[in-house]
């Protein structure tokens, strides 16, 4: 209680080296919750947009399907199981088939995937309804991003080759009629939308598909040997594993950030010990014992912390609080980074982020007191009272 | 211990490392004190009257010899007990005053009671007591930088005569003042040493402190060469 209260005086009356060291603390408590907390509203956010425009409930894979080889696309595609029809027939599943094609905007050769859904299906909510015509001309839908990369506008003609499943080339004019924007770069970029029976009848590939995306209301997923299961959490490890490499690279920041502050902390302490060394030898002469001189500076240096968490709350909650409620407006050409971004992205802090954080740094700042207060202990109330 | 006797000193040897060698500060020093003694260390700097001062204190240890402080060997005090010690009977006055800047007149006093856990209303009464003892009843609520160096010596006094020690210490404790304050506040030790029986022990090479001592212990070169009543 007397270290507590000596420790408490001394740092008041170190005044502004005093709140210096503090605001620093507190803006690094503000900053590392705040960014916690974004990667924290990230996650949620990101997979709900996934969930919703491309994996649903999960999807059933045709055994050969291997997103990441672009090669096994032309043998991956099978007769949808008589099981499964009878969930597309209900509307809680929709048949996907992908096929390799190629386009030639402005005269220039890219390949693409091309994709076949039902324009009917309301397993994902992507703007599809413009699929359903009954026009000759192929209606296509293409990403904004694919739009954006290739000069695509609605009404565009598109030249587009395939090869149908017995090696056959064939090509076809199409005609966009929408360019949909979305927030999930997955179903984006690289493809182009169109109705899943012409794409049967252009491959030649009647009733078959290369997956199934099941409705969000699945229970459990049906054992299927030439099928299997891919489960949200397999369809969204991607995103998660970028979370936390993007969380990783934020340590780093933390840890700079955290150091500089630390070192302030440090160098206060040091510089306390030093040019107190009288004051600490009168403790001494007092009647204190040396633990008790430690604890003195120690405390007094940790008080820093608890100081930064009042000042922290005075400007942080209203700050954070505001970013959680208004969220961080993401721009448009996040789009490109891979991650599935909403428009606007919200922090969700939790009682461990905000916790933890001041836990950490709170230690952190006690270890950086402690270190040189330990020093006290070489010295001989002599030395220190000369 | 003999009667009446809290001090002994017996052929105490105090040697510092200094470069490749050493320097003797104490060289076979023998003395005893008895209580309510109001005695002074004089001589010239580099004596040993400081050094005197801090083994009593058990501030530091002989490096030969023995010191005996109220019953117990100072050499031979763990860094708690020594500690204990210095808080239950011993009270110093330092030429420099060492207060705790931060803390105002009243709870510069009242540290060394704290460190004693003595309850808050025990704790009021003996600091306003300490206060008056030094007339410093008005300052209560003043922080050191707020006081002159004379009303700082008498705050540092207080707080060494709060606790109402067996012994007080104090080296050259008029060094920073000037005659009227020196004066006044040797009056006031003298009072607390007669009202008290507390045993008063300087360092001290002031004139003035030296007018004031009940017994003189002249020491040169570490040792005793005079030892006056």
């Amino acid at each position: 209680m007397i270290a507590l209260k000596l420790a408490y005086r001394n740092l008041v009356g170190a005044g502004l080296r005093t709140w210096l060291n503090v605001g620093v603390l507190s803006f690094i408590y503000v900053l590392i919750i705040w960014h916690q907390g974004l990667f924290n509203g990230m996650y949620p956010q990101t997979s709900r947009f996934v969930i919703r425009e491309e994996i649903a409930g999960g999807q059933y894979w045709h055994k050969n399907y291997d997103p990441f080889d672009p090669l096994a696309v032309e043998d991956s595609h099978g007769i949808i199981p008589s099981r499964l029809r009878a969930l597309v027939r209900e509307n809680r599943a929709a048949p996907i088939l992908i096929r390799q094609g190629t386009i030639y905007p402005q005269g220039r050769i890219q390949p693409v995937l091309l994709k076949g859904i039902d324009p009917r299906q309301t397993v994902l909510d992507i703007p599809i309804a413009k699929l359903l015509t009954d026009s000759d001309t192929l209606p296509i839908m293409a990403g904004y991003l694919m739009a954006q990369k290739n000069g695509f506008e609605v009404g565009d003609v598109l030249t587009i080759r395939w090869r149908d499943t017995n090696g056959t080339y064939d090509a076809a004019d199409g005609e966009i009629v929408e360019i949909m924007h979305t927030r999930v770069p997955t179903i984006d970029m690289g493809q182009l939308w169109i109705p899943l029976d012409r794409l049967q009848q252009m491959a030649l590939l009647p009733d078959e598909a290369t997956l199934i995306v099941a409705g969000r209301d699945i229970q459990e997923p049906l054992n299927l040997p030439e099928w299997p299961f891919k489960g949200q959490d397999f369809l969204l490890k991607d995103i998660t594993d970028m979370i936390k490499a993007k969380r990783v690279g934020g340590f780093f920041l933390y840890a700079i950030l955290l150091f500089l502050a630390l070192l302030a902390v440090f160098d206060t302490q040091v510089l306390a010990v030093f040019r107190r060394r009288k004051e600490i030898g009168t403790l001494m002469a007092l009647g204190m014992v040396r633990s008790g001189v430690i604890a003195v500076f120690t405390i007094e240096g940790a008080l820093h912390g608890i100081l930064a968490v009042g000042m922290a709350a005075l400007y942080g909650i209203p700050i954070l609080l505001f970013s959680a409620y208004k969220g961080i407006p993401i721009p448009s050409s996040a789009e490109g980074y891979g991650l599935a971004f909403p428009v606007r992205l919200f922090p969700v802090y939790s009682a461990w982020l905000v916790g933890g954080t001041i836990l950490i740094i709170m230690l952190a700042v006690t270890i950086v007191s402690y270190l040189p207060s330990r020093k006290i202990t070489g010295m001989k109330p002599t030395e220190v009272l000369r | 211990m003999k009667n009446n006797q809290i001090i002994s000193i017996e052929n105490v040897i105090k040697r510092f490392p200094m470069g490749k060698g050493e320097f003797t500060a104490l060289d076979g020093v023998d003395l005893t004190f008895g209580k309510g003694e109001f005695a002074g260390f004089v001589g010239p700097s580099g004596s040993g009257k400081t050094t005197l001062l801090n083994v009593i204190g058990s501030l530091d240890t002989p490096t030969q010899g023995k010191a005996t402080v109220l019953g117990q060997s100072v050499g031979d005090l763990s860094e708690k007990n020594a500690a204990r010690l210095r808080n239950e009977h011993l009270g110093f006055i330092f030429q420099t005053y060492n207060l705790l800047p931060v803390y105002t007149v009243f709870e510069n006093v009242e540290f060394p009671l704290l460190l004693l856990k003595m309850p808050a209303a025990d704790r009021g009464k003996a600091v306003l007591d300490a206060l008056e003892w030094v007339g410093l009843s008005d300052k209560e609520k003043s922080k050191p930088a707020q006081l002159s160096g004379g009303e700082c010596q008498r705050v540092a006094i207080a707080r060494a005569m709060v606790k109402k020690p067996k012994i007080v210490l104090a080296d050259e404790p008029t060094a920073n003042l000037d005659a009227k304050n020196s004066h006044r506040i040797l009056q006031t030790m003298e009072t607390l040493n007669a009202e008290l029986q507390t045993t008063f022990l300087f360092a001290t090479h002031d004139d003035k402190v030296i007018r004031y001592l009940h017994r003189k212990i002249t020491l040169e070169d570490g040792r005793v060469a005079g030892d006056e009543v």
